[in-house]
């Protein structure tokens, strides 16, 4: 699904600013293998305005895809923010018009998004104790809004999410002792299951927009959002994965357990034991190392070509490591 | 197998050419060929102690199945008997000896992933 992105924004430019808007600036952005991401400027006489365009580069399955459409991530977007949850604003759903497939554009928040700055950084020093809080508190808002009905959301929970990737696992062929583990134990381990809420769906560091004054300034990446256990949102972010080099600091490498759980329970979300939330991260681990295995295999069969894809098939072993500290640990 | 030059040399010196040409290239593929530096560093590692890693896990392996074998073989025979769940983590030995490999593993893949609090 090759297309020309740079050559369709002007046009774009001009359907959301006007007839005198001229495109001024125009980047993609680096990450993203089925998603492309690119930020985009619009100049009016006197005017500048900063977009984000997120459209579809690879072919998509809404029945079997785990993602929603951008369609229903626009839908999404649009009703966590008016709930209170830093969404950033929607601006456009593009249709054939545009040129551009399926996407859509929203306001340009700024700030810092790679996981490694966020977490050393020496500009976010002051607002970094503060994070963990901020992101229980966003997750509360996120838990407490009723699902957009046209956004046709799936839903699970541990077991169920267990099981999808277990048979994605099976299907791979790959024999790794410490996968089948967790599996097996996970199984017999699974927390009762919850009343289920609307979840992000991917809700880690990497995925949240950091400013240096006020802290999270938008959650990004709604794509995966489905209906599910709060603590699948709230140990995502957990995960060692995205703790980027500080281990000992629990929550995307920037805060404890103690300080995202307070922050969920004085915003409404209920209580969540640190037990249960334990049990979901390594669940995480475990499902992170599965697409890992899952995105060579995307290379190894012949349908990505990015040298990315089978080094990312590297990275089980990190999965395997934070399994078995978890499992040393009782979880 | 020749020496001059050896595969990991021949391996060096094409990720010491990518770091080259590294920052002339557009933000995407300055990205890419990071990614392929580190494949190559990778493959590096594993020329140099991938043997040793496969050795020590089926030494690990055999210790806890009771026999020996081949990598393969004994990788298998550990995912079968986890599943059946015949082996589990209150086999005594078997997660200090799966961590041991995958501690192996790791600094083959990732020698700078930190993992411990």
């Amino acid at each position: 699904m090759s297309l020309d992105v740079r050559a369709a924004l002007p046009r774009l430019a001009q359907r959301l600013a006007g007839p005198d808007a001229t495109l001024a600036a125009a980047e993609r952005l680096s990450g993203g293998a089925s998603m492309e991401t690119w930020a985009f400027s619009v100049e009016t006489p006197g005017a500048r305005q900063d977009f984000v365009l997120r459209r579809r580069s690879a072919p998509f399955d809404p029945e079997n895809s785990r993602s929603t459409s951008l369609a229903a991530e626009a839908a999404l977007i649009r009703t966590v923010r008016d709930a209170g949850a830093p969404a950033p604003r929607l601006i456009h759903l593009c249709d054939v018009d545009d040129g551009l497939g399926e996407a859509h554009v929203t306001a340009r928040v700024f700030g810092e998004t790679l996981g490694r700055r966020i977490v050393s950084d020496r500009r976010f020093e002051t607002v970094r104790p503060q994070l963990a809080r901020q992101c229980g508190e966003i997750l509360a808002t996120i838990h407490a809004t009723p699902a957009p009905g046209d956004a046709q959301l799936k839903t699970a929970d541990f077991l169920v999410e267990l099981g999808r990737y277990e048979e994605a696992y099976r299907s791979l062929g790959a024999e790794r002792p410490v996968l089948e583990l967790a599996f097996q134990h996970l199984k017999q381990n699974a927390p009762q299951p919850v009343e289920p809420v609307l979840l992000h769906g991917d809700f880690r560091n990497g995925n949240l927009i950091i400013d240096p004054e006020i802290g999270v300034a938008a959650v990004l990446d709604w794509e995966l959002s489905h209906i599910g256990d709060p603590a699948e949102d709230l140990s995502w972010i957990c995960v060692n994965s995205w703790r980027f080099g500080r281990p000992d600091k629990p929550v995307g490498g920037f805060g404890d357990y103690s300080e995202l759980l307070a922050g969920y329970e004085a915003a409404g979300g209920g209580r969540v034991s640190l037990k249960r939330l334990r049990t979901w991260q390594a669940l995480g681990s475990l499902k992170w190392g599965v697409m890992c295995l899952m995105m060579f295999q995307s290379w190894a069969g012949g349908t990505e070509a990015s040298v990315e894809r089978p080094m990312i098939g590297r990275r089980v072993s990190e999965t395997e490591i934070d399994l078995v500290n978890l499992l040393e640990e009782g979880l | 197998m020749i020496t001059h030059p050896k595969a990991e040399e021949l391996v060096a010196a094409v990720a010491r050419w990518i770091d080259e040409i590294r920052p002339g290239l557009d933000p995407r593929n300055a990205f890419l060929a990071r990614v392929a530096a580190n494949a190559l560093a990778t493959v590096g590692r594993e020329l140099a102690s991938g043997q040793a890693t496969e050795r020590a896990a089926v030494a690990r392996m055999a210790e806890i199945l009771g026999h020996d074998g081949s990598y393969e073989d004994l990788t298998a025979e550990f995912c079968a008997r986890l599943r059946s769940g015949e082996l589990s983590a209150e086999t005594p030995g078997l997660l200090s000896a799966l961590k041991a490999n995958v501690i192996d593993q790791l600094a083959i893949d990732q020698p700078n992933y930190r993992h411990q609090a």
